[in-house]
């Protein structure tokens, strides 16, 4: 079958990477870095669900199709923050409007 | 073509592909159903559908992300305030424990994937589901200690901080997003179950394996909305 077998080893990095950016998001939210805080425990959160993404669930060697239909995932998702977000931060931007 | 609706519909010759489905004298593997050429094919369908499906569950979280972010934007204060009455570290554990139960369904899926032994793949499906059990204890004591403070929202919802209700908005989306993930882990631990008994029962080989494989993805999937749940629940600023 065409399915792709992974070593062994490999997702045992995945795992360990994993496990190190947990410990890293928490290390991190222990330092004031003002409103880097956010910033930087969400890249790491993006950074963690990319690495079980591509390996865990075996995307890294899945068709060009199985990539189109994860990335329209995340895109309509972020499409749908960002319309809503334009919304809620410009309210009273133009006088006049309701805030 | 006639059509007469009688149902007697005899299709004119089809090309048969050598070994696939017309030939007669084809040898083939006893899960792959008639509406495909080939293993290789089941197994794209299945597992592309399976991630359609898990683009609808992204945007099923996606909502309550979504309302999390208007009412964090709207009171970042009162979220941060509320946020600091987590207990940073079993929310830790549980982010760990989840990545560990991540890695054995990975091994799960591998062992079906390269022929091992029933007791192999048993053995990973069995430790998954553990893995996922000590989470969802986790979590119940978690709820437990906050019904015990009174963190609850609804008339008992007791906050002697600064931002009662900014307080309360987050500890009601903590229970709804906690609460639908908890969810997909008990349907996971159930599917997780099936999928064992089938393995137990040999159906699994480096032929067929893409039960194992799907399951998996769903695995997958919920730990990754843990991943982002843990930062933006138990993280909210200041820890120092």
């Amino acid at each position: 079958m065409s399915g792709h077998v992974a070593p062994k080893g490999l997702y045992y990095t995945i795992f360990a990477a994993l496990i190190f950016g947990t410990f890293l998001t928490v290390v991190v939210a222990k330092i004031d870095l003002g409103s880097f805080n956010n910033i930087a425990m969400l890249a790491i959160a993006c950074a963690k669900a990319s690495l079980v993404v591509l390996f865990f669930m075996h995307v890294k060697w899945s068709s060009r199709l199985t990539w189109v239909v994860v990335c329209s995932g995340v895109f309509w998702l972020l499409i749908m923050f960002s319309l809503t977000m334009s919304d809620y931060m410009s309210r009273g931007w133009v006088p006049g409007t309701w805030k | 073509m006639p059509t007469s609706g009688s149902g007697d519909y005899h299709p004119g010759p089809v090309a048969i592909q050598p070994g696939g489905h017309g030939d007669p004298h084809a040898v083939h593997h006893p899960k792959l159903q008639h509406h495909f050429d080939d293993m290789a094919q089941q197994a794209e369908a299945s597992t592309l559908g399976m991630w359609v499906f898990l683009v609808t569950e992204i945007m099923f979280f996606g909502g309550l992300f979504m309302a999390y972010i208007v009412y964090r934007y709207a009171s970042p204060l009162g979220f941060e305030e509320a946020s600091h009455e987590l207990n940073l570290y079993l929310g830790a554990i549980n982010t760990a424990v989840l990545i560990c139960s991540s890695l054995t369904m990975a091994l799960a899926v591998r062992a079906a994937q390269t022929n091992q032994s029933r007791g192999t793949q048993v053995g990973f499906l069995l430790v998954t589901m553990l893995f996922g059990f000590g989470f969802l204890g986790i979590k119940a004591y978690e709820y437990w200690e906050k019904f015990h403070v009174g963190h609850v929202p609804g008339p008992y919802f007791v906050w002697d901080g600064q931002y009662p209700h900014a307080a309360e908005q987050f500890y009601s989306l903590y229970f709804a997003m906690t609460g639908l993930h908890a969810l997909h882990m008990i349907v996971g631990i159930s599917i997780m179950t099936y999928i064992t008994i089938m393995a137990w029962r040999r159906t699994y080989d480096a032929e067929y394996y893409t039960p194992v494989e799907v399951a998996g993805l769903y695995w997958h999937f919920v730990d990754i909305v843990w991943i982002f749940l843990f930062p933006l629940l138990y993280l909210i600023g200041g820890h120092y």
